[in-house]
């Protein structure tokens, strides 16, 4: 009883979970089409929108053996506190997962960080990627280095992601249309192929890791159609060096209420995908004994690319990926490793569980 | 004949049964007195666990599973800069700023504001941030269309109730002069009953009470494995001298601290009240044994052992001491029952406000308490048992009653040397903060005055045998005179319970006395007004000139009342600026010794009586505050009298203050009048001339209503220690009645034989009941002068060990009058009784009596 009334309380000092609409609600900047992105200014914060996310999801190897993780930030603006003179109004949140995969464990390790923004504590540069949340970290040196480091049950990453390849601009030059009315778009660019090397640390042991991951930067004021509940997304770097990112936001009856995603190839050369262009075909499913929650972890992304329909069917590392962000104000959703023929990547299926707010 | 020692079980239980049969008065009176010791001392024991258990989970519940505490000193908190500070240091898991407010709800009882982060606080005080009912789900900026970001949650003391369906409830929240209204958004189940507390977001409470900037706590959770000491050096390093770290020791030690001096001397009263029922039993088995002499020396004939039958006296007090401890636990747990429910966790004491504590009654305490109530009735009854053991058969077969030989003096020394014992004892220290010494005094003082009852009551009747007077009346002394033994075992039990209530009387009056003349000193004005929950805020300077300027009003004097936490272990002291008056140099306060001057360019500070003794110092020594965010070196120039703070109080001038400070408000006043201005219009004027909302939360009352309201708490208080006391002269005085009656009847051949000779019925009864009399003036006489003994222990060793105030001796003529009259009424009167009784049969039987 009284952690689920904490967790009601919880709920709902993060806007996260709260419906979009409300009384007096501050002036949240407009996604707009042909705003050029600006860099290393974008990498940093955008408080004038409603939603950013800092998301990294990637495959480490520890002795030979594969492992799944996840470092991800976001940020809110509450549209709380807002002509409050006090250093503690509530007027931006910060809030950080991260999760390890790991088969022979067969659940989620995880871990989380919510905080109001002030005082140096939880803070999000607007001049170049740097989030703090306590003692979690995200932040680009000024050679284009990521650092990040964040602690969940039982494990500390402490991790050094370099690009090996430019940015990738999603949707028209970075503005990413996410359903039919103009304005529900977000900003969107991703950095694939990142070099990753660092420390694992895991029951006080700290082991040497490398492997390679996928940056997906993301901010917005009016994301989802009020007819989405949820949508799949995958982003999997591909062996010959290429980039597939792929989305749909789905309806409460499972269809699609619009797709997007871009295929990069090695050489650079970009394709963004229409709205339609792109199909999940559900395929084996698999059924939370927590939540209840049925999830189609194994699906087959097919494209309609100029070049002709291309399919990749996606394996996941291990079934029971699934994420439950409740305590720190977020949903409870799937984000795992998993392989295609010829690539490793991360899926994410939210809205499964209960229908999905932004 | 088999040498066993002891009875066998089925002839001790006769013997017990008998003798309960034979005395059902005098067995009850024995029972009832230990009852009454063990009752009250185990209900005072219950009530005030019960009390700090509560007072405990209190504190817990609002400082949560924090390790350790950051506190500012004063209410008006420490820069919010210091929780980043905290914050970064390593090893401390989390950390939850706070800002806590001392507020009135509409109807003006106390309501704590606690402004929280939601999201620092669900680690740390979850209690707090567990909030439920309608509402709790609408988060912030919530689909309602309300947003909770200023609302408030509230606990169930609050009188907030959930209804269903109600929908957009609001909550009215005044502090220092504002009245603030909030949407309730809902309640906190997790806040045990009896506390107000009302918990909104850190950022609204902060802008709406006109904080910003300002945080007064920093709760913190350590890292696994980090000891709070080890955290503490890194804590230390960095906090300004406007914030402290307090231990959940300190907490602990300052949470029992509140009312342990209160406590431990109502468990004292109790223990007094046990020993009292001890002088009981040895009454009623002295009597006893003395009766059945004859018996005894039949069964030491028939081959019992001296051992077996001190074993079997021994046994018989045992059962009496089984039965009142089993009779006082269940009045005690009663007895605790009703007093949580009427008076509260403190009786009466004001320590612990607000709060309705639950009964908790632990197995072995109430074990502890019989084991008492045991002990006492087995030691009352020892010297008997011994007694009745070295009796020579032969001797005692003949012999109803030994009543020693008149010629001989009873010895003095034991007595001399407990009086000397205990005099030594009260002029120890105190022990760990309480006067265990003291007590030992007035105990060791006790017995001395029991002890030397034989001596004395044979020194105080032998001058009555030799004086010409009536015949009932030299009939009466002689027989006092003849048998003195019996005479002071009836004696005991009514010096002790005499003793003990003038002792409380010479106590209670003395400290009564000080306390008025206190009152006196202290509200030399004609009209005082206090802002409650208001120590940052309250009469801006603007409207102290507009007070002093009324008509009417000649003098005005604005003081700034502030509480201050100068130890992390001990309850908050009080910090007063008030004015000087023009001319003199020092404050007008009821001072102790005449106050000194300090140095140039030294600040003055003057200091309580019970600070002085707390902190150690005297005038002279330097003394630190922490005052607006830095330490001020201040200099102690004098000690004042104070019965109102027991933790202490600190007065400093108020030019100081607002220099020291830059704070030109006041959150108290003092009005002298002109002597022709009417009183009651004058009030109303005052209270026209504050705006409405601080006027709603403002006391305005005259000098003599405070001292009356004063005086009315301090009886209050005391009600319970009178109470006490009422009752274990009452037990005193029905033993003294049982144990005259018993005499009475056991002398029916001796009034037999008076008739015989020609004594009239009436001048039989006369002379008992002039026995009777005597007895009681005797008693009360030698109780009053152990009385005032005791009572200077008190006033002297006691009080200033265990409160740290000192107070001028007042006799209470009346009360130690009327004690000594009624104690000799009521000896006369029940000798009267049991003589009528003893005389109804006729005389000729009466002689042939063999008892």
């Amino acid at each position: 009883m009284a952690d689920l009334t904490r967790r009601t309380l919880l709920t709902a000092a993060v806007p996260l979970a709260a419906a979009p609409a409300v009384a007096a609600a501050p002036a949240f900047a407009p996604v707009v089409p042909g705003r050029q992105l600006v860099f290393p200014r974008d990498h940093g914060a955008h408080p004038e929108f409603r939603t950013e996310w800092w998301y990294i999801t990637g495959w480490l190897e520890e002795n030979g053996a594969p492992l799944g993780f996840q470092v991800t930030f976001f940020r809110t603006r509450t549209g709380l506190g807002e002509d409050n003179p006090s250093r503690f109004a509530p007027r931006q949140v910060l809030f950080a997962h991260t999760a390890l995969s790991d088969s022979r464990t067969g659940r989620l390790l995880h871990g989380q960080r919510i905080a109001r923004e002030g005082f140096g504590l939880a803070e999000a540069s607007t001049r170049d990627m740097d989030v703090v949340l306590d003692d979690w970290r995200l932040v680009r040196t000024p050679a284009g280095v990521l650092k990040t480091q964040a602690t969940g049950e039982g494990f500390s990453l402490d991790l050094t992601l370099t690009p090996t390849q430019p940015l990738l601009l999603q949707g028209q030059e970075g503005f990413s249309r996410k359903g039919p009315r103009p304005g529900q778009a977000s900003y969107y660019y991703s950095l694939p192929h990142l070099k990753v090397t660092g420390v694992l640390g895991r029951q006080g042991r700290r082991r040497q890791v490398r492997g390679q991951a996928w940056l997906d930067r993301e901010w917005s004021s009016t994301l989802l159609d009020p007819s989405a509940v949820g949508w799949d997304w995958t982003g999997v770097n591909l062996d010959d060096g290429g980039a597939l990112t792929a989305f749909r936001v789905r309806d409460a009856r499972g269809r699609s209420l619009w797709t997007g995603g871009s295929l990069r190839t090695a050489e650079g050369r970009s394709w963004s995908a229409p709205n339609g262009a792109v199909a999940f075909d559900p395929g084996r499913t698999w059924k939370s004994p927590r939540t209840g929650a049925v999830y189609p972890v194994a699906p087959t992304v097919r494209m309609q690319t100029p070049q002709g329909e291309r399919r990749w069917t996606l394996t996941p590392l291990f079934d029971d990926q699934e994420l439950d962000s409740r305590p720190s104000g977020g949903p409870v959703y799937w984000e795992g490793a998993v392989r295609v023929p010829g690539g490793s990547g991360y899926l994410e299926l939210t809205g499964y569980a209960a229908p999905l707010r932004l | 004949m088999p040498a066993d020692p002891a009875l066998p079980p089925t002839l001790l239980g006769w013997m017990v049964r008998g003798e309960w049969r034979a005395n059902p008065v005098r067995t009850l009176v024995a029972v009832l007195a230990i009852a009454v010791g063990v009752a009250l001392g185990f209900a005072v024991h219950l009530v005030n666990r019960s009390a700090l258990a509560e007072f405990d989970s209190a504190v817990r519940s609002v400082s949560g599973s924090a390790d350790i505490r950051i506190e500012a000193v004063t209410p008006a908190g420490f820069d919010e800069a210091l929780y980043p500070r905290i914050a970064r240091l390593p090893g401390l898991v989390a950390v939850s700023p706070v800002i806590e407010i001392a507020a009135r709800t509409t109807a003006g009882d106390p309501l704590t504001v606690i402004g929280l982060d939601p999201l620092r606080a669900s680690r740390v005080t979850p209690a707090l941030a567990a909030a439920s009912g309608p509402g709790s789900g609408m988060g912030f900026g919530s689909g309602s269309g309300r947003g909770v970001e200023d609302a408030v949650w509230l606990s169930p003391a609050t009188g907030w109730r959930a209804e269903p369906g109600a929908g957009s409830a609001t909550f009215e929240i005044r502090e220092g002069g504002r009245r603030l209204v909030f949407p309730v958004a809902g309640g906190l189940p997790g806040v045990e009953a009896g506390r107000r507390i009302a918990v909104a977001d850190i950022a609204a409470v902060q802008q709406k009470f006109d904080r910003v900037g300002r945080l007064t706590r920093l709760d913190v959770m350590l890292a696994p494995g980090l000891g709070p000491d080890a955290a503490a050096q890194e804590i230390l390093a960095v906090l300004p001298p406007d914030a402290r770290l307090v231990t959940p020791e300190a907490e602990t030690r300052r949470t029992s601290d509140l009312s342990r001096a209160y406590r431990v001397n109502l468990g004292m009263l109790a223990m007094v009240a046990l020993l009292t029922g001890g002088f009981l039993v040895f009454s009623a088995q002295s009597l006893s044994i003395a009766r059945r002499r004859p018996a005894f020396a039949l069964l030491r004939v028939l081959g019992l052992q001296r051992r077996g039958l001190f074993l079997q006296v021994l046994a018989e007090g045992a059962s009496l001491g089984v039965l009142g401890a089993a009779l006082g636990l269940a009045a005690g747990a009663g007895l605790a029952w009703g007093v949580l429910g009427l008076l509260g966790g403190d009786l009466g004491g004001g320590y612990f406000s607000g709060s309705q504590p639950v009964l908790e009654i632990s197995p072995a305490w109430a074990a502890f308490h019989a084991g008492l109530g045991l002990a006492v009735a087995i030691a009352g009854s020892l010297f008997p048992a011994l007694e009745a053991a070295g009796a020579p058969p032969a001797e005692a077969l003949k012999a109803a009653g030994r009543s020693g030989d008149p010629e001989r003096r009873p010895p003095l020394v034991p007595a001399l040397v407990l009086g000397s014992v205990g005099l030594a004892a009260a002029f120890a220290p105190p022990v760990a903060g309480l006067p265990l010494f003291g007590y030992a005094a007035i105990a060791l003082i006790l017995a001395a005055g029991v002890a030397a009852m034989p001596w004395l009551a044979r020194v105080m009747i032998a001058p009555l045998a030799r004086m010409k007077a009536p015949v009932p009346v030299r009939l009466a002394a002689a027989r006092l005179a003849g048998a003195p033994d019996q005479a002071a075992v009836a004696l005991c039990g009514l010096v002790a319970s005499a003793g003990l209530m003038a002792a409380m009387g010479l106590m209670v009056s003395s400290f009564r006395g000080s306390v008025d003349e206190w009152l006196v000193a202290i509200l030399p004005a004609d009209i005082y007004l206090r802002v409650a929950a208001a120590e940052t805020s309250g009469l801006d300077p603007g409207l102290q000139a507009a007070l002093a300027a009324l008509p009417g009003v000649t003098g005005m004097e604005s003081r700034r009342s502030l509480t201050l936490k100068l130890a992390p272990e001990r309850p908050a002291v009080t910090l007063l600026a008030i004015p000087v008056p023009p001319g003199t140099s020092v404050p007008d306060l009821p001072w102790r010794r005449a106050p000194t001057t300090v140095g140039p360019g030294e600040t003055p500070v003057w200091i309580s009586e019970p600070l002085s003794r707390l902190y150690h110092l005297a005038p002279g020594d330097k003394l630190d505050l922490p005052l607006a965010g830095r330490s001020v070196r201040l200099r102690v120039a004098g000690v004042w009298r104070d019965y109102g703070r027991q933790f202490g109080a600190l007065a400093v001038q108020r030019s100081d203050y607002v220099r020291l400070t830059g704070d030109t408000g006041a959150n108290e006043a003092a009005l002298t009048l002109s002597p022709d201005a009417d009183r009651a219009e004058v009030l109303a004027r005052v209270r026209g001339a504050l705006p409405l909302d601080l006027a709603a939360q403002t006391e305005i009352a005259p000098a003599g209503e405070i001292r009356q309201a004063a005086l009315k708490i301090f009886d209050r208080s005391f009600a319970v220690t009178y109470a006490l006391e009422a009752v274990a002269v009452l037990v005193g005085v029905a033993g003294v009645a049982a144990t005259v009656s018993a005499q009475t009847l056991a002398r029916r051949r001796e009034f037999g034989m008076l008739r015989h000779v020609g004594a009239g019925r009436g001048q039989i009864l006369a002379m008992l009941a002039l026995e009777g009399a005597f007895l009681g003036a005797v008693g009360a006489v030698a109780g009053l002068a152990l009385g005032a003994a005791m009572g200077q222990v008190l006033i002297q060793v006691v009080n200033p060990q265990s409160f740290n105030w000192t107070m001028d001796t007042r006799w209470p003529w009346g009360l130690l009058g009327g004690l000594t009259l009624a104690l000799t009424l009521a000896s006369a009167l029940t000798a009267l009784l049991a003589g009528r009784s003893a005389l109804s049969a006729d005389a000729v039987r009466a002689v042939r009596e063999d008892w």
